[in-house]
């Protein structure tokens, strides 16, 4: 079954320079292992292909039962040159929600 | 401390802009030690400098006045000490303007202006910027150039008897990791302890977004009382242990959720998350909920701390010219690309860079995911850069006259120009960095 991530996860996004880091927080912690497996680096870069140019890191943090994508050339320059009207990728957040991945649960 | 072995600090800004209220109601009702208002982002410091160099006197946070006519009465009856990067860029000023506030309002209350962030003087227009890989000076007129303090600056202003500690560049973490060192004896070389006071510190440093503030969202995370939205404080042990929590009976929510966004806000490596203080790892914290509105924070760590310093350097970076039209009804979106076609024909030969948005279809996420209905309304928004604020104006101009040059039903044009300032950075060897206290009285 497909689902949205935003379904059962949410994400903050947050700027550095050029940069833009997104979390991936299930609801539940027990799909952590879930996102781990599906929401890959590889399938976020092609699924933010038209706003990430850059590479796609993704940090594991069990600690918290959450995913840090950290997106490389993703912002137009950043936050004080930007030509976008989201100048900081604020909302992009909820671009990554967007993604929809194979339920295997 | 009001308590013995606990220090309570609140945060009751996050931004410059941040709402005046929920410090009020810290300072009236959460029996604060400290309260740490940060208000000081990469750009605002350039700003900021480029308004002293306007006018000597000013240079500080624009909102500093209704702040202090508000807080100043309560900080002394409650007996809190203010922590604030509000000088942004004249620290000293600040402590001025503070100080004749706080006499026209007859209160007693001493200041301590923290100053040696601005490195202007030491930068070499050379140095690489991490940003670009090229020199400095190739990115254009250079106006300012600020290093971020840690800390340590802050303890001598904290050894004193200052009421109110103001700062211009200090990371923003060790905003609240000063008061911790001072008033828990934590040492500084424990970088193990220094984690996790930076973890504390990022939990807190954007006030409101742990409580609930750009967390709710109507179907997902419903959120109560945002209106009435309450700014946290934290209890920090001497061990290191944390409680975030909030003034009971105020809106929005502390709970594990709205820990962990705010713990991975713009954090771009958890192994390494480095200030001045710290190179610290977010990787081993726990979080726990122990009651309602109250999240546990430890496990923070750290191994050193880096031998540089970031500095934000500001740069003229030319002019933005921006316009906007509405479209709406019977084929509105069709209508706005039309209109964009056109601009594009009219604009592109001179502007290159020209940025053409949908503004209700693909301009906040500059795509589209999936099959999207038709909306019933569109907002053309065309933006481009140039050199000087005249050429920039042309953008907005040929948005405006897309009213009898357009397509049918155009309505609302708004046109904006904007001088830009950029923001680079470069890194400075700390030991080329000297911070000083200077003391206002009232």
């Amino acid at each position: 079954m497909k689902v949205k991530l935003y379904d059962i996860a949410h994400s903050r996004a947050g700027d550095k320079g050029n940069t833009l880091t997104l979390s991936l927080i299930p609801y539940n912690e027990k799909d952590f292992d879930m996102l781990c497996s599906t929401v890959t680096a590889d399938k976020v870069k092609a699924h933010l292909k038209d706003i990430v140019q850059g590479e796609i890191t993704r940090y594991e943090l069990p600690n918290i039962a959450s995913l840090l994508f950290v997106c490389k050339h993703a912002l137009l320059t950043g936050v004080t040159t930007s030509l976008a009207l989201d100048t900081h990728g604020k909302a992009l957040s909820f671009a990554l929600l967007e993604m929809e991945i194979d339920n295997l649960q | 401390m009001k308590r013995p072995n606990i220090l309570r600090i609140g945060c009751g800004a996050g931004f410059s802009g941040d709402r005046l209220e929920p410090s009020v109601i810290l300072l009236e009702k959460a029996e604060l030690d400290y309260l740490v208002l940060e208000c000081l982002a990469e750009r605002t410091i350039a700003l900021a400098q480029k308004r002293k160099a306007q006018d000597a006197s000013t240079g500080y946070d624009p909102l500093l006045e209704k702040r202090m006519r508000l807080y100043l009465p309560l900080l002394k009856k409650n007996n809190v000490r203010l922590i604030t990067n509000m000088g942004a860029a004249n620290p000293i000023a600040a402590a001025d303007k503070i100080i004749a506030i706080a006499k026209e309002l007859r209160i007693k209350i001493k200041v301590a202006a923290v100053t040696g962030d601005d490195v202007f003087d030491k930068i070499n227009k050379e140095t690489i910027a991490l940003e670009t890989g090229e020199p400095l000076y190739k990115a254009g007129e250079l106006i300012s150039a600020n290093a971020y303090l840690g800390a340590d600056a802050l303890l001598p202003a904290l050894q004193s008897d200052a009421d109110i500690i103001i700062t211009g560049r200090v990371a923003d973490p060790s905003l609240f990791v000063a008061p911790m060192v001072h008033e828990l004896g934590w040492d500084m070389n424990d970088f193990n302890v220094m984690g996790q006071a930076t973890v504390i510190g990022h939990l807190m440093e954007c006030a409101g977004q742990i409580a609930g503030g750009y967390f709710v969202d109507p179907v997902k995370k419903q959120v109560e009382g945002m209106a009435q939205l309450g700014h946290p404080y934290v209890d920090i042990h001497t061990n290191g242990e944390a409680i975030v929590s909030k003034v009971n009976g105020t809106g929005g929510v502390i709970n594990l959720a709205t820990a962990k966004e705010q713990l991975l806000y713009e954090v771009t490596n958890p192994h390494e998350y480095f200030t001045p203080d710290v190179i610290a790892d977010f990787t081993k914290v726990q979080l726990q909920e122990t009651t309602q509105n109250c999240v546990l924070a430890q496990g923070g760590t750290g191994n050193t701390k880096p031998a540089t310093l970031k500095v934000s350097v500001g740069y003229k970076a030319g002019f933005i010219g921006e316009g906007e039209i509405s479209y709406a009804g019977a084929n509105a979106l069709a209508r706005a690309k039309l209109a964009g076609e056109i601009l594009y024909e009219r604009l592109h030969p001179d502007f290159p860079e020209l940025r053409i948005d949908y503004i209700g279809y693909n301009s906040t996420h500059r795509t589209t995911f999936g099959d999207v209905v038709e909306p019933y309304e569109a907002r053309l928004r065309v933006a481009a850069k140039a050199a000087d604020a005249t050429t920039a104006a042309r953008i907005g101009e040929e948005v405006e006259a897309l009213y009898t040059n357009g397509p049918a039903g155009g309505g609302g044009a708004r046109k904006y120009v904007n001088e830009v300032i950029g923001i680079l950075s470069v890194l400075i060897d700390r030991n080329t960095i000297q911070s000083s206290v200077t003391f206002r009285e009232s």
